[in-house]
């Protein structure tokens, strides 16, 4: 940099002043302006270091608790699936088989495994190792190839939720009285024989993406939550997005300004700060009570949320046209363009990136909104995964909130578990929405 | 300071020179702009002449630019602005039923101030008119359009390489060659210019001038600027604006050598403004 030495003429200054040297003032200050900014910067940095590592403690412990409950472990037994022991006939029908009895088919193979064990509460102890869940794998087994009845076969068949903790957690069975956990000694006893054996082995839980809501933790997936989640948003954003691009546009482009339209602005902004459980009520009382919607639907969580999401959007809107430069639109009318054409052709384009980001914004919060849907009671225990907008459905956050409070220690994991896959989502939502910011930025 | 303003402002009583033209184009009556409270252009009237280039001239925020715009009824887009008076463009009332704004504006085209390329490729900015007016059925003939446009406003062979780049990446001076461009491209019968060659070197400068000449064997053409030379050297009449009145019109000729006028003097010969 080149510092000129100028010295300022004082017309109308007495002669006798002092002139002044803005050289030699300015490298006096130089010292503390740079000091300043360098302070400046450290804030900043301290600032950032400080969110990055909440955050960082944050995932890190969500991540930790969380990721078991991606593995789960299985045993391996030896079972006969003989019809006399399944009680089934010999072409049995699906009905036949539902009602099968799976559950002695399993319980005898576990006798065989232990032949030792005879009391009755012993084998009750043994019998528990392994989840329900086994049996419905057994079922879907036959289901599929009916010619394994009357077989014997090696199967894997899901650990209960306690042995599959002990075993996930790698603890050394040789000291069980290091281990936290609800079996008792008996049934380490028997996890200990059955790890030596090398019939336990711990793989990817496929049930947590493909089952819904469950008593048995081992049993309780994801499923059902996220198509809750999927179907909800989906909703909001076919309403809130359409709709509030018009309101943003009519009011930013089109409106007159007078007090009617004030009016209406100061209520987008009231709107946007109303809590969201008062939403909540007002879709029960509205569209539940009144229009008689279906309850726990995403349908009608879709629409409370939207009515949630709709102020954050048209604000958002707003702004980004209101940030386009209006020399594009006199440059749009100086040839002619109408009104509408000025507004699709020159500024919603320039505007759609700020647009999306308020939108994306928008549907985040609704993604993580829970109080409103407790209202219409979409905090149901589902077990089926919803097929459609007016099915019963939870979704993301409530079924964080439902694990968490259940007392099974299973759970414990599965919240973890359902934070991630929630994260999850909200990043494939950013992503989306980046990807389509930079499609739009580079048509400038 | 503001009372030789006001006695300036009050010594200006109506215009020196003849205002009407036997072919107008456009012929404006006793306009009267207002921005708000506040009263820009006071009473003008004055005609535009088919196939002639007039020159408007006058010191900074004296309401070149508020008259220009009054042409095409681009201050309508501006909502404290309310303009009154007869306006017409062959004959046909500018507010009356048969002349819409956006036919208007397609006929009365505009070139403003500050350079304002759409944020769309150098192609799209040109084409943008043609397209929206329908102008031409297929795509050869709308390249033909877009290039004969960006090589009247001499721009052709500094973009031809890359027509697709964005408009707003080139150089303020190629950026209002563009803007230039844009507007010949919809082929209006009257073109505004705001300061066209402010921001443009001699060369380019002198190319604009040539179009200009050109375009006048079809077009009327109407020209704010702040160079008496580019006045002198393109115009056939100009216009002398004077704290939103204005002053004096004649002849080009008459106006550089003989003004009638004490301030139109003044001014053109670099005593203020
Ligand atoms: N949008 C507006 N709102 C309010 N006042 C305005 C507006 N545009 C122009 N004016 C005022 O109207 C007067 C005339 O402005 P105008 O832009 O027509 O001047 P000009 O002759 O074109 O000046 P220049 O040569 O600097 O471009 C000025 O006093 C200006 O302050
Ligand atoms: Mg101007």
């Amino acid at each position: 940099m080149t510092e000129q030495t100028t010295q300022k003429p004082q017309a109308d200054k007495p002669a006798s002043a002092p002139k002044k040297d803005t050289t030699a003032l300015v490298r006096a200050t130089l010292a503390r302006r740079y000091a300043a900014e360098k302070r400046f910067r450290i804030y900043g940095i301290v600032a950032i270091a400080a969110s990055l590592s909440f955050l960082a403690v944050l995932l890190v412990s969500i991540f930790i608790k969380g990721w078991p409950a991606f593995t789960h472990t299985f045993v391996k037994l030896n079972v006969t699936l003989d019809a006399d022991t399944l009680d089934i006939g010999p072409n049995p029908s699906s009905a036949e088989l539902r009602a099968a009895n799976f559950a002695s088919v399993i319980k005898k193979s576990m006798r065989e495994k232990f032949p030792d064990v005879k009391k009755r509460k012993e084998k009750k102890a043994l019998y528990s190792l392994i989840s329900t869940g086994g049996e419905y794998q057994l079922h879907d087994m036959i289901k599929a190839d009916p010619s394994l009845v009357g077989k014997t076969i090696d199967v894997w068949l899901p650990a209960d939720d306690e042995l599959a903790a002990v075993i996930k957690s790698g603890a050394d069975l040789s000291k069980p009285e290091n281990i936290v956990t609800r079996m008792n000694e008996q049934q380490l006893g028997f996890a200990k024989i059955l790890k030596e054996a090398g019939d336990t082995k711990t793989g990817f839980n496929k049930t947590f993406f493909t089952a819904g809501d469950s008593r048995e933790p081992e049993q309780a997936g994801i499923r059902a939550a996220l198509v809750g989640s999927a179907l909800t948003l989906l909703v909001t954003f076919l309403l809130s997005f359409p709709i509030a691009v018009a309101a943003a546009i009519y009011l930013e482009e089109f409106a007159p300004q007078n007090r009617w339209t004030d009016l209406v602005e100061v209520n987008i902004n009231n709107l946007a700060a109303v809590p969201s459980i008062v939403f909540g009520l007002l879709g029960l009382a509205v569209f539940i009570n009144y229009f008689h919607l279906p309850r726990s639907a995403p349908i009608v969580g879709g629409i409370v949320l939207s009515l949630m999401t709709l102020p954050t959007i048209i604000i958002a809107s707003r702004a980004a046209l209101k940030a386009v430069p209006p020399s594009i639109r006199e440059a749009g009318r100086g040839l002619g363009a109408s009104d509408q054409q000025v507004v699709w052709h020159h500024v919603l384009p320039l505007a759609m990136p700020g647009i999306l980001t308020g939108t994306i914004i928008g549907l985040a919060q609704a993604l993580g909104e829970t109080a409103p849907l407790l209202m219409i009671g979409m905090v149901a225990f589902i077990v089926d995964i919803p097929g459609g907008f007016t099915d019963a459905a939870t979704v993301l956050p409530v079924q964080v909130f439902l694990w968490a409070d259940s007392p099974e220690r299973g759970f414990v994991e599965k919240t973890s578990a359902a934070i991630m896959v929630l994260l999850a989502f909200l990043i494939l939502m950013n992503a989306v929405a980046v990807l389509l910011r930079k499609k739009f930025e580079r048509r400038w | 300071m503001n009372d030789s303003h006001q006695d300036v402002f009050d010594n200006i009583k109506g215009t020196v020179g003849d205002v009407t033209v036997d072919n107008p184009k456009m012929r404006l009556s006793n306009v009267d702009v207002f921005y708000g409270e506040k009263q820009a252009i006071f009473d003008v009237s004055l005609d535009i002449a088919n196939n002639e280039v007039i020159a408007m001239i006058g010191p900074s925020g004296c309401g070149k630019s508020t008259f220009l715009r009054c042409l095409n009824r681009m201050n309508d887009t501006i909502p404290t602005c309310k303009v009154t008076g007869e306006m017409s463009l062959d004959g046909e009332d500018l507010y009356g039923p048969n002349l819409d704004t956006v036919l208007l504006r397609a006929r009365v085209g505009m070139v403003f101030q500050k350079p304002n390329p759409f944020a769309k490729s150098i192609y799209d900015n040109v084409a943008y008119g043609p397209r929206i007016h329908g102008l031409a059925s297929n795509r050869a003939e709308l390249d033909e359009i877009v290039v004969g446009s960006l090589q009247k406003a001499g721009l052709y062979d500094e973009v031809k390489d890359r027509l697709d780049a964005p408009g707003t990446s080139l150089s303020g001076g190629q950026q209002q060659r563009l803007c230039i461009a844009r507007t010949i491209a919809v082929s209006p019968e009257v073109i505004l210019m705001d300061e066209p060659c402010s921001a443009l070197d001699p060369i380019a400068t002198a190319k604009i001038e040539e179009l200009i000449d050109e375009l006048r064997q079809n077009y009327a053409i109407a020209i704010v600027t702040h160079s008496m030379q580019q006045a002198a050297r393109v115009s056939q009449r100009t216009a002398y604006f004077h704290l939103g009145k204005l002053v004096e019109v004649g002849s080009t000729n008459h106006i550089f050598t003989n003004p009638s006028h004490e301030l139109t003097e003044n001014y053109i010969t670099g005593r203020f403004g």
